[in-house]
């Protein structure tokens, strides 16, 4: 049976302020990544700032996109704010 | 080769591995970032870094793979580390071979800013006042942007 769900990860101060690292939700009604944003964003509280002014980068099966970038069912969608390494 | 790690690295090790990287090698630029007192905050006494294991690989990979079609590049070696790093720790190399000077700065500056922009690393600052994520700097942006990234 094919798995349903996508694979909602979170790093750095959004995986904090929203106290979760990882996540599945149902591919359901959610074609791109900004709909699972919406709909992540809609449960308020520090979930609301994934759709405040703060940038949130987006990357799927671990290749940085835009916001309307489609996602299906097995698919590892991450959030993040802007990277700052080196 | 990109290694990304808690460990500390010996950049005298590295730049000798550098070396054997043939007999048309001419140059090696190297470049190494070390944690400092002051950021986004003041009396910073360290560093946590974070990554996305596996995204961060591919992503270094692929910056290497661009510098390698711009400029000569013979041999190119990242590290990265992650975790907790004390005031003045080493926090990345870049060491790239080329063939002449021109192609060795160039692509090695060309990674390091295009890593700071593009791959999936974040730091916070630890300090007596506690704790802060660091936020991306729009000077590190322009300097990815002219590279055309």
């Amino acid at each position: 049976m094919t798995d349903q769900t996508i694979t909602v990860r979170f790093f750095a101060r959004l995986r904090e302020e929203l106290d979760t690292e990882q996540l599945t939700v149902p591919a359901g009604n959610n074609r791109t990544a900004a709909d699972l944003l919406a709909m992540l964003a809609s449960q308020g509280g520090p979930w609301a700032q994934l759709q405040a002014d703060q940038p949130v980068m987006i990357a799927i099966n671990q290749i940085m996109t835009k916001p309307d970038a489609p996602v299906k069912a097995g698919d590892e969608v991450a959030f993040f704010p802007p990277v700052t390494g080196g | 080769m990109i290694s990304i790690q808690t460990e500390d690295f010996d950049s005298g090790a590295e730049y000798a591995a550098l070396r054997n990287s043939g007999a048309g090698t001419g140059a090696i630029a190297t470049f190494t970032g070390l944690v400092r007192d002051s950021g986004d905050t003041q009396g910073v006494s360290g560093l946590f870094l974070e990554h996305y294991p596996g995204m961060t690989e591919q992503v270094i990979a692929g910056l290497i793979e661009e510098a390698s079609r711009r400029w000569d590049v013979r041999k190119a070696r990242v590290i990265h580390r992650i975790g907790r790093l004390p005031l003045q720790e080493q926090i990345v190399f870049v060491g790239v071979c080329s063939g002449h000077r021109g192609d060795a700065f160039a692509a090695c500056e060309f990674i390091m800013d295009a890593l700071k922009t593009s791959a999936p690393f974040w730091k916070k600052e630890l300090s007596d006042s506690g704790e802060h994520w660091v936020e991306q700097k729009a000077s590190d942006v322009a300097r990815g942007q002219a590279w055309g990234k």
